[in-house]
């Protein structure tokens, strides 16, 4: 029984964090969060240099042929760094397509993939959060149509997996005829969303499994959850080093326990989180009978988690913590957005009762 | 990660269970604030002998004598919890008083103490803190003064549970009133039937004396009980506080806890409708849930750390303060899911559970504060944890 994380991993997600220190700097993060038209192709280049793109692809492609918990490893990095590339779809792609596509269609695809030439999206908001707005995909003759909302980086990716309303994923090509995408600004701007719009776009369907769908859910939430762990340990380090050099009444406000203990709360439901994070990415691949639910669970608990630290670590910085210039923002906003996507914790949490067979 | 275990392991899992098969009608728990009966007392040594009990004591003092080894104490501990079989005493004198013994006690204190304390023919209440020796425990005025051989203790103790049944105290006294207040303190051994102890049950808010006064007049007792050398207590007692601490928050007491909530709210209805299909009631269930999960997989994560031994850091540290918290929550969300029915408290037809929630929720308040406040955690996970820096103390008054 070993519940660590093995060298390599530790390795391997540290020189993530030090490529990302330079590729992913804060200065760079502000450009790119300034600019629409910027697409980040220096960053993209940094993580593909990396072999990022390829993480879950298996090496016959060209990926790294690595588990989700690695992903996850990876996906926690991105998160410290509110690195602006497109993650989720770098990893639930090539799932889909392992999941549930043709052999065709992965050799036609996930080389690409796995050396960064085309990045990819995955539209499946309305499947698992809920159609808002009348979104909807209907599927009529290998067309789509209808709308996609809340689609991370949808607006750039070459590859689309989407989800029709009977629950069946659809591989569209960025350039067919009849889809149109619109940028949906939101607060974080490290990460933009794309609203789909299809007009009877040819798709086609990956009918591998039927259960991809869930999975590809799953494997969204345990990134997610990672995402706003890496991000969430950034803001208690910034509290914890800031209350430590502050100085007021004559003294470091982190020597006051009004203070401190509102670090050591935050401490404290983070540090037994990474557990949770850990697990639910070895039981995607290892333990596939409890992923969804420890899934669901890593997802509803971290955006709990982290609203409270990106509420709490601004609140050590005082007025501080509310500037741009300080940029605790972007990652407040960071796991804003990582709470609401795929899910808030109400209605995963409703799905956790079902999924255990608690509720109807 | 791998969760697996080894074939080795499988093994000595197979073992224990076969154990407990055959010994389901010998079973009986030594646990609560009684003295053991017999039949527990017959099925503690059935443990010892077998290696289920004092598992990792030395043979030369009443124990198993096996090599320490986490992985198997923790298949003991789920094997014996999915038989439903009682586990071995689990007292003040077992969990703080032995492993101090082992650490610092002499060969003679050893030889005399532990085998009857683990075979519960011994029973000890613990003598730390005082009605003005809280949180600010090395502040304590217990003092006894040299007589001769012998040490004439005055003062008074509070929280010591057990102390009405106990036959020993082990007891922080200061003896050396010029040192420094850390530096003044001895761990003294000595019987509860010496003249002039006096032991006045504590009631709590359970409605139960879960814990006691004890006031000591003049109680002589020789400086040969005393345990690691005099003015050594307060490091002596930080040695054991940590066995204390890790008791407290345990993630498989957490989890039964749990279960029994769920069965709680799928069996027990309002107006025709099960508890738990309120869509709010499940919406905290769920929560409970997530934090059930969190802190047994951080638990996982520290026992990892133990055995590779690594230093757990702040995982280690988080466990009093969040594992009291939850048991505290899992039986608030019982009593609301109960509604008039959760806070029925005596015997009667409509009471549940033997009003066990409403006595959990109580009883948990006092876990919050006992052993470290929640307030004193949070000094911890912060200045030990993060490396902040601590109160600066005020001018004495």
């Amino acid at each position: 029984m070993d519940f660590s994380l093995t060298d390599d991993q530790r390795m391997m997600q540290e020189s993530l964090s030090r490529t990302l220190a330079e590729a992913s700097s804060l200065d760079r993060v502000r450009k790119f969060a300034a600019d629409p038209a910027d697409r980040g192709a220096d960053v993209w280049a940094a993580l593909t240099d990396f072999g990022l793109p390829g993480i879950v692809i298996g090496e016959e492609y060209g990926g790294l042929g690595l588990t989700l918990l690695d992903a996850a490893l990876m996906a926690e990095a991105l998160g410290r760094a509110v690195t602006p590339v497109p993650y989720l779809g770098a990893v639930l792609a090539p799932l889909a397509l392992r999941l549930a596509g043709s052999v065709e269609q992965q050799a036609r695809w996930l080389p690409k993939l796995a050396s960064g030439q085309v990045t990819a999206a995955v539209a499946i908001s309305e499947a698992v959060a809920g159609a808002r707005d009348g979104a909807g995909l209907m599927a009529s003759d290998g067309k789509l149509s209808g709308k996609a909302l809340f689609v991370a980086d949808g607006h750039a990716a070459d590859l689309l997996i989407v989800a029709d309303t009977g629950g069946v994923l659809h591989l569209v090509d960025g350039t067919a005829n009849g889809l149109g995408r619109e940028i949906m600004t939101g607060i974080d701007l490290t990460r933009r969303m794309a609203e789909l719009t299809f007009d009877k776009v040819a798709a086609e369907p990956l009918t591998g499994d039927a259960g991809a769908l869930a999975r590809l859910r799953d494997a969204g939430w345990v990134l997610l959850a990672a995402d706003t762990l890496g991000a969430c340990d950034v803001m208690i380090e910034k509290a914890v080093a800031y209350a430590k050099e502050r100085k007021q009444f004559g003294r470091v406000i982190g020597s006051f326990q009004a203070v401190k203990h509102l670090c050591a709360e935050m401490a404290a439901e983070l540090e037994p989180c990474r557990s949770l994070v850990w697990y639910a990415g070895y039981a995607f691949d290892a333990a596939p009978q409890e992923s969804s639910l420890v899934a669901a669970h890593a997802k509803a608990h971290l955006s709990e988690v982290s609203r409270f630290i990106a509420r709490t670590a601004t609140e050590v910085h005082g007025g501080m913590g509310i500037t741009d210039l300080l940029g605790l923002h972007f990652w407040f906003k960071r796991v804003g957005l990582n709470r609401q996507l795929l899910g808030g914790p109400e209605r995963v949490r409703a799905l956790a009762a079902q999924m255990q067979g608690l509720t109807g | 990660m791998d969760l697996r275990l080894s074939p080795d392991m499988e093994a000595f899992r197979d073992q224990v269970r076969g154990f407990l098969g055959q010994h389901k009608d010998r079973y009986a728990s030594g646990a609560g604030a009684e003295r053991p009966r017999e039949a527990a007392m017959e099925w503690q040594a059935l443990l010892i002998d077998n290696g289920y009990a004092a598992r990792t004591i030395p043979k030369a003092y009443g124990g198993y004598g096996a090599e320490p080894d986490i992985l198997k104490s923790r298949i003991i501990a789920e094997e014996f919890t999915a038989a439903g079989a009682p586990r071995g005493f689990a007292n003040q004198g077992i969990s703080m008083l032995v492993p101090t013994l082992l650490e610092v006690g002499s060969e003679e204190q050893k030889i005399r103490w532990i085998s009857p304390t683990l075979r519960g023919e011994t029973v000890w209440c613990q003598g730390y803190s005082e009605p003005g020796a809280g949180s600010d425990l090395a502040n304590l005025q217990t003092k006894g003064v040299e007589d001769g051989e012998d040490f004439l203790i005055s003062g008074q103790k509070i929280w010591t549970s057990t102390a009405a049944q106990a036959d020993m105290i082990f007891c922080l006294v200061r003896t050396e009133p010029q040192a420094p207040k850390h530096d003044g303190i001895s761990y003294i051994l000595f019987p509860m039937t010496t003249p002039g102890i006096e032991v006045r049950p504590l009631k709590t808010m359970t409605g139960s004396a879960e814990f006691n006064e004890v006031f000591f007049t003049d109680v002589r007792v020789p400086q040969s009980a005393v345990v690691g050398g005099r003015g050594r207590g307060w490091f002596v007692a930080n040695a054991t506080l940590k066995h204390e601490r890790g008791m407290l928050g345990d993630p498989n007491a957490t989890e039964a806890r749990f279960a029994a909530l769920i069965d709680l709210m799928k069996s027990e209805t309002v107006d025709g409708q099960r508890l738990i299909d309120n869509p709010v009631m499940a919406d905290r269930l769920m929560q409970l849930q997530a934090r059930v999960m969190t802190m047994k997989f951080n638990g996982l994560r520290t026992l990892t750390a133990s055995i590779t031994g690594e230093a757990a850091g702040l995982a280690g540290m988080v466990v009093k303060l969040q594992g009291c918290e939850l048991n505290h929550q899992i039986a608030a969300l019982a009593i609301d899911a109960l509604g008039e029915l959760g806070v029925l408290y005596e015997d009667g037809p409509h009471l549940r559970a033997k009003g066990g929630w409403q006595r959990n929720y109580m009883f948990d308040l006092g876990l919050i504060i006992g052993g470290g406040t929640a307030q004193i955690q949070k000094n911890i996970i912060s200045e030990r944890g993060l490396g902040m820096p601590r109160e600066p103390k005020l001018a004495v008054a």
